[in-house]
């Protein structure tokens, strides 16, 4: 098994200009079911290069052609009514690889997708999984890839992977594979402030799926999603091996490096820097690595022992 | 800055202090003043908190002391921030000081306020002494804030039920303008009884300023940094640090934790700069152009990891930058690894470049690097 995406995934393209085409070509070549793209005014041609129909709506996508997922790369403008119709169409998975949308339209998205409880919770049970925006998207090695994660880089395993940067992940992954050390998915959860999905949202699968058997999850600076991570696992699964690593000891306060979530905020409230997420992890009995290739030790070796 | 968040007030309705003038020197303040002809304030406009304490906001009750008053801040060091402009503004009889904000909260994935009886000091400060006296509230953007929801949020702060109108006018400009952060420290009330912002932080979200080519400028600030400013020009993800070890690569997560290996090697990087995916010769033309601009670069640490980009690409963007930019004093330790990483390193290794390095681990790499950093430049 695996969680979010296997063999049975069809994927539906939203946005099937120049990039889209190309990564769902990437996807499609990889024997993930591409199975249609969409396009407000070519409906009823053939997407070439993928050989499959385009339809205007993601509704006649799944309608007619049983799509499950959606890949959204549409431009940041468009982004959220991109996600909010796949939601609407009733597809399971919508992965949105899009970067730069407004905060507002993040907010709107997610607070319409998963309807607030009065409690302040989320509404999350039987509403579909978004992933991202601003992500690498997801992989199970061996069944299936939605988005820009590069393929050839990973094998099928054991390990789940959730992370919230891209390239810091195909490092990770790339050594871990280097080792002998496949994944049983790798979820690319996108570094913005506001995602539709979290770590939380990823790992309880990773720990339900019989195939998991070790997790390593990748967070940075800002926020204090990290810590609430730990104090699950060692809530509810403290015999599975967990590392972690943390990138941006060294970032200045105030600053944004790069993703616009990864901030630690001047004079804001603690543990959103490296160290005190790290010390935090420990302190539950948690490994981090401080730095990519220390964090894949570590996992080779809590597999190897 | 204070007076372009005071612009955006005006415009969405939120009633602030009278309009005021920007000065950049003290003789422009005088005349400011002057052409007042009632007592003003002089404050200065600064990308920061805590002016007041450090003695950038006077009180002048005529013109030759705002001259004075500008003398004194223009050129002030307030928090690393140097002071080039000050407003001038007709000065506000104040009864009393509140605080009030609204922003976005990644935690409740919505928007906050804050309310506080305590004005004009850091909320941060109020929040630690006395957390009794800070109120917050969450609003559910699919829901908005209604002004029954307002005057229960005033009411539990304390606020003068006036307040409650003024937050629904800040609300309903918050996400007109796709604000990430109002900030109105202190909302105040006058010797008169009206409920006005004293001051005015404002930050609007850069992803959406496509809808807002008019809040551009808010954007772009006076006492950027330079570099900073040149590379958000460019598209560069750049931040400028203070080592010695240039760094650039592919990704925000990578080149951050590159920035941590750099300091595990006993280095101090000299900036975060993320190119982005692809990596070809145009753009690390200018990355590498960009970093080495900073002259306290003394060698560089490009470190990239090949996706659907591969080794021989990256390897051959780096030359070909090489080739644009000419002679460079400072040694490239160049890391690629990834699809292809053997490759990309064998046509540096035959290239035989003088300023590069080639490097296979990131660590060896981070070493390589603070090592010639450590020697100059003169390699």
């Amino acid at each position: 098994m695996s969680i979010l995406l296997d063999s049975d995934t069809r994927v539906v393209v939203q946005g099937i200009g120049s990039q889209g085409t190309f990564h769902a070509r990437r996807n499609a070549d990889y024997g993930t079911k591409v199975v249609a793209g969409t396009h407000p005014k070519r409906g009823g041609s053939t997407w070439a290069e993928l050989s499959v129909p385009v339809y205007t709506g993601v509704a006649d996508a799944v309608a007619k052609e049983g799509a499950n997922t959606s890949m959204i790369m549409v431009p940041a403008p468009f982004a959220a009514d991109a996600i909010l119709e796949a939601a609407d169409a009733g597809v399971d998975l919508i992965v949105c690889i899009t970067e730069g949308i407004p905060l507002h339209d993040m907010a709107r998205v997610y607070n319409t997708l998963y309807p607030r409880r009065d409690d302040g919770s989320f509404t999350r049970e039987g509403r579909p999984v978004l992933v991202g925006p601003n992500c690498p998207g997801l992989i199970s090695p061996g069944k299936a890839n939605v988005g820009i994660i590069p393929g050839e880089i990973t094998r099928p395993g054991n390990v789940g992977l959730v992370s919230r940067s891209g390239t810091l992940t195909y490092q990770i992954m790339y050594e871990l594979a280097a080792a002998g050390v496949g994944i049983s998915t790798c979820v690319g959860i996108g570094g913005d402030p506001i995602i539709g999905t979290n770590f939380l949202d990823v790992i309880p699968r990773f720990v339900a799926d019989p195939e998991t058997e070790a997790i390593v999850f990748v967070g940075e600076i800002g926020g204090t999603e990290e810590q609430r991570v730990g104090e699950w696992i060692a809530q509810h699964a403290p015999d599975t091996p967990v590392v972690a690593y943390i990138a941006g000891y060294t970032a200045p306060p105030g600053k944004q490096m790069g993703h616009a979530g990864a901030i630690v905020r001047e004079g804001g409230g603690g543990g959103e820097t490296a160290a005190d997420k790290k010390t935090a992890l420990e302190a539950l009995g948690i490994a981090v690595g401080t730095n990519p290739t220390e964090t894949a030790d570590l996992m080779i070796a809590r597999l190897a022992g | 800055m204070e007076y372009q968040g005071k612009d955006v007030f005006r415009q969405i309705g939120v009633p602030t202090t009278p309009q005021g003038r920007v000065a950049r020197s003290a003789e422009e303040a005088e005349a400011f003043a002057a052409a007042f002809g009632v007592p003003v304030m002089v404050k200065a406009q600064v990308l920061t908190g805590g002016r007041g304490k450090a003695g950038g906001v006077k009180y002048c009750a005529d013109a030759a002391a705002a001259r004075a008053a500008a003398e004194s801040i223009l050129g002030l060091d307030i928090k690393g921030h140097v002071v080039a402009l000050v407003l001038v503004e007709p000065a506000s009889d104040i009864d009393a000081e509140f605080y009030l904000s609204l922003l976005h909260d990644r935690v409740s994935k919505g928007y906050k306020v804050i309310a506080s009886v305590e004005g004009g000091i850091e909320i941060e400060q109020v929040a630690r002494d006395t957390p009794d006296k800070v109120v917050q509230h969450d609003i559910d953007p699919t829901k908005g804030l209604d002004l029954a929801a307002a005057r229960d949020v005033i009411a539990s702060a304390g606020l003068p039920q006036e307040a409650a109108a003024l937050l629904v006018t800040l609300y309903e400009g918050f996400v007109a303008t796709d604000a990430t952060l109002f900030e109105v420290n202190p909302l105040i009330r006058t010797k008169d009884g009206r409920i006005i912002a004293l001051d005015a932080k404002v930050s609007i979200d850069g992803n959406a300023l496509f809808r807002h080519p008019d809040l551009a400028a808010l954007d772009s600030s006076d006492d950027g940094d330079s570099l900073e400013a040149q590379a958000k020009a460019q598209g560069l993800q750049y931040v400028k640090l203070d080592g010695d070890v240039g760094v650039l690569g592919n990704g925000a997560g990578l080149v951050m934790s590159t920035l941590d290996v750099v300091s595990q090697a006993g280095g101090r990087a000299a900036d975060f700069l993320d190119v982005g995916g692809g990596a070809d010769a145009e753009k690390m033309t200018e990355a590498l152009s960009l970093v080495l601009s900073d002259p306290q670069v003394r060698c560089v640490l490009v470190n990239i990891f090949g996706g659907i980009t591969r080794g021989e690409e990256v390897a051959k963007g780096v030359l070909a930058a090489l080739e644009r930019l000419g002679d460079i004093p400072q040694r490239l330790v160049v890391r690629i690894d990834g699809t292809n990483a053997e490759e990309g390193r064998r046509i540096l290794t035959e290239a035989d470049h003088p300023a590069v390095v080639p490097a296979a681990k990131m660590l060896e790499a981070a070493q390589q690097a603070v090592a010639l950093a450590g020697k100059g430049s003169a390699a």
